[in-house]
């Protein structure tokens, strides 16, 4: 920050780094493994653009269904290219934000309230999906039908892993894109000002309703395009993946363990559980169901209660502390203010 | 038009109102006294459902015996969980407190996992259905409504009738001035984890006599459970209670109509736009 | 007897985070008597009665009842040697029941015991708490609530009871019976520490007072001496 000429640098040659990876002679599975934590990535920081604000949503699973399950039944049913398909799951995802972000922000839902109103939007898109079990196949979820040769632009299918890294990555920059244009907004004074006090923020004219209905529907359209991004890569979702309070909870707490108030926390998050993950597989093998978990959970619980800022966030702010000395180290925010 | 099957379904819905009642029971005591919503309440109610069953089904403990000690297991599981993960977030924001539970629910389920495989599990009894001019009934409904209406009123009556159950109700409304009267606050959140889990342990035991339990069992239950309390107005006994019954007639009526999942899609819904109407539940004082 | 000390209170400082909110304050309560701290808003009289039942910790000093430190006893056994706190604004629970509040006022083990006849004594001591006792105590006048919780005080079978403010936020008819009360809790045999800005009612309860003005004591003596000197007239009667 104190040095605006040196900073542009330092992401420009990361980004080339990452760009350069598919030449870098990696096999498929480290190449898959880049790619997922880019989509998660990407799906983890569109939910902390809002979940900085306070806003912790229990339901970002509702979105992810609507992108991964409109596209597809688009596809599947219709033939209709997800490049229309894309769009049309924004604009859904949107409206259903809208239809339960307007009323809780009306009537000033805030923290666990909030919390348990979008626990129940997953909910209910997750029943829904598996409800319409005839055309989503329930939950035993539904194949991408693929096109031939497996890679065609229109069908957005690539069976190169190569070429989809590349639209992972571009989907990722662009919600770090995102981020920062939120960052340097008029909108992130306003939401910061609301998370601390919602009465004094709307007495000096800050519109609280509007400014979180806008941030809300940005989050869900960006979870959408996570999840139609998802979808078009493994080529098979099903409700318990893609929607419903597992899933949902998995966003948040990728995102606390990797932070939730840093451009690259939400990133962070995605590393750290997709290797955990990975990690163990390989050591302990396919059939120790649960490890992984255990551990995971187990981690959560001392982040939160020791690290609530998440790693990035600690990071960051001892580097500060060396930086400026103690006294004027920033106090880490908790997760929301009540 | 009289429609037997649906009678058959509301009564059922009724039946079904007794299980979640008693589901959001212990729930509702804890968020009622220490203000924190356990996510993780269902897992509790799962570790008691695996514990009977481990106890019946491997080592041929009677039921009665397995029942009582999955009970206490679960209660001791809520004392833990109060005393080395809420604790040292009671001052913090009340999200955290929510999510550290969360994190706790990953947990008991990876461990589940880790410890029973995915499989899904039963004690292998056979409960009668009772049936009632041309309606069929499970036994077992009927036991955990019956189960349900005796827990709320010993609940009650325990919370009205002693110092401590009096205590219990007052820590809600001024937690400050406890030690004023003699009470230390803390023994009270240590009884009240105690309590919530037990009765996470009697639904435990319901709900194992009419449910396969397996490690994901506790996101069937735990949503709609949280809705409840909710709904009803947190701490709310008796609003819970009701609630409990309107939310199984959505799901049991509007499953009659549709599927099962639609029915619980209408309660959901009708759970988001309750919010909007009366944010603070149905019964708020 | 009458030269012993009942309660201690010698060099005692506390504050709230950074606040000091009492410097090195001295007093001493003895047996049946009625003793007033006086003093402005913000002086610290809340804060000296919150040290004295360990609802906040002294930084210095040290508190005595009967001979007994209560450096060491932790917030909820204070009760139990016989202190009893009528907090600040009543504090009663606003959802139980009259009864119920009563109630609480006797879960100390001990008090237990003895809860049915304390009960009796206080319904005796104040009858509309008895016609109340099933009505929820938010929903009852300003004036029966600071019965209430009076009585729930008493319910412990306290020999010190320490009363803050009850006469704040009251209507003046009101603020008359209150210190009508407090004369009756004497009468009574109870040792009185009360903590009061209305300065001249006060002093015609109690046999002695303290002023306290930002954290210290600045003027003790028996309430004539006090009503009487120009200090006090000035600043506290508007005389």
């Amino acid at each position: 920050m104190s040095e605006p000429r040196a900073m542009p640098l330092v992401p420009l040659l990361g980004v080339a780094a990452l760009a350069a990876v598919p030449f870098a002679g990696l096999g498929n599975y480290h190449l898959h493994l880049l790619i997922n934590i880019l989509i998660w990535g990407f799906i983890y920081t569109a939910w902390s653009i809002m979940g900085r604000f306070g806003m912790v949503s229990l339901g970002h699973g509702a979105f992810l269904g609507v992108g991964a399950y409109v596209v597809t039944l688009l596809w599947n049913t219709a033939g209709l290219t997800p490049w229309i398909g894309i769009p049309i799951a924004l604009v859904l995802a949107m409206i259903l934000a809208l239809v339960i972000g307007y009323p809780c922000f009306r009537f000033r839902i805030v923290g666990h309230y909030f919390a348990l109103v979008t626990l129940a939007l997953g909910e209910v898109v997750r029943l829904t999906i598996v409800a319409l079990r005839d055309r989503t196949g329930g939950s035993l979820g539904m194949t991408v039908e693929g096109v031939a040769g497996g890679t065609s632009l229109l069908a957005l299918q690539f069976g190169e892993r190569g070429t989809f890294f590349y639209v992972a990555l571009a989907a990722w920059l662009f919600g770090l894109w995102v981020w920062r244009i939120v960052d340097r907004s008029m909108l992130r004074y306003a939401l910061e000002a609301a998370s601390e006090d919602e009465d004094a923020s709307a007495s000096i004219g800050v519109n609280v309703t509007r400014a979180k209905l806008a941030i809300t529907m940005l989050s869900a359209a960006m979870t959408a395009l996570g999840g139609a991004l998802y979808a078009q890569y493994q080529l098979y979702i099903n409700p318990e993946t893609v929607s419903g309070i597992g899933i949902s909870l998995q966003i948040v707490f990728a995102v606390i363990a990797g932070g939730m108030y840093v451009q690259l926390g939400p990133t962070v998050g995605a590393v750290i559980t997709l290797l955990l993950a990975e990690t163990l597989r390989v050591t302990v093998g396919h059939d120790v169901h649960g490890l992984d978990g255990t551990i995971y959970g187990l981690l959560l619980v001392l982040f939160i209660i020791y690290m609530p800022q998440g790693i990035s966030g600690y990071a960051v702010a001892t580097w500060k502390r060396r930086r400026t000395g103690p006294p004027q180290a920033p106090t880490p925010r908790a997760v929301a203010a009540r | 038009m009289f429609d037997i099957f649906l009678l058959e379904a509301v009564i059922n819905g009724v039946l079904l109102g007794g299980v979640l009642a008693l589901l959001a029971l212990g729930l509702n005591l804890v968020f009622g006294v220490i203000d924190v919503v356990w996510i993780c309440y269902a897992e509790l109610v799962m570790v008691g459902m695996y514990t009977i069953w481990w106890l019946f089904v491997h080592y041929g403990v009677p039921l009665p015996i397995a029942i009582a000690a999955a009970i206490a297991l679960v209660s001791l599981c809520g004392v833990a969980l109060h005393q080395l993960v809420i604790r040292p977030v009671l001052g913090t924001p009340p999200i955290n407190q929510l999510l550290v539970t969360g994190g706790v629910l990953f947990f008991m389920q990876a461990a589940a996992t880790l410890a029973f495989g995915v499989e899904f599990r039963n004690l292998g009894l056979r409960m009668p259905i009772v049936e009632v001019s041309d309606m069929f009934f499970s036994f077992a409904r009927i036991l955990a409504f019956g189960t349900a209406l005796v827990g709320v009123l010993v609940l009650w009556l325990f919370l009205t009738r002693t110092y401590l159950g009096t205590a219990i109700r007052a820590i809600s409304q001024d937690r400050e001035i406890m030690p004023l009267m003699g009470v230390d606050p803390r023994k009270i959140y240590l009884t009240t984890s105690a309590i919530g889990g037990g009765m996470a342990g009697v639904a435990a035991s319901l709900l194992a006599l009419q449910y396969d339990v397996h490690p994901a069992i506790g996101l069937s239950f735990g949503p709609i459970t949280f809705m409840i309390c909710v709904l009803g107005g947190l701490g709310n006994m008796a609003g819970g209670f009701i609630a409990a019954f309107v939310f199984a007639q959505f799901i049991s009526v509007g499953g009659f109509y549709f599927q099962i999942e639609w029915g619980y899609v209408l309660a959901f819904a009708f759970f988001i736009v309750m919010m909007f109407v009366k944010p603070q539940g149905l019964f708020s004082r | 007897m009458t030269g012993e000390t009942m309660l201690e209170v010698r060099g005692v400082s506390a504050g709230y985070g950074g606040f000091r909110a009492l410097f090195d304050v001295s007093l001493e309560v003895k047996p049946g008597e009625a003793v007033a701290v006086i003093g402005p808003n913000g002086a610290g009289k809340t804060t000296l009665l919150r040290v004295i039942s360990k609802l906040i910790a002294a930084s210095a000093g040290e508190i005595r009842m009967e001979g007994t430190s209560l450096g060491s006893v932790p917030p909820d056994k204070v009760v139990e040697l016989g202190i009893a706190h009528v907090p600040e604004n009543r504090r009663l629970f606003p959802r139980l029941t009259v009864e119920e509040n009563l109630r609480m006022g006797a879960y100390a083990p001990s008090a237990r015991a003895r809860y049915r006849e304390r009960l009796d004594f206080v319904y005796e001591l104040f009858p509309r708490m008895r016609e109340r006792r099933n009505q929820l105590a938010g929903t009852m006048s300003g004036g029966e609530q600071q019965m209430c919780a009076i009585g729930r005080a008493l319910m412990s079978g306290p020999k010190l009871l320490l009363m803050d403010e009850p006469s704040a936020g009251l209507a003046p008819v009101i603020v008359q019976q209150v210190f009508k009360l407090v004369e009756r809790i004497r009468a009574e045999g109870y040792t009185v520490l009360i903590v009061e800005q209305n300065v001249q009612q006060v002093l015609r309860v109690v046999d002695r007072a303290y002023l306290l003005e930002v954290g210290t004591i600045r003027l003790s003596g028996r309430s004539e001496e006090l009503l009487a000197s120009d200090e006090i007239r000035q600043s506290y009667l508007g005389l």
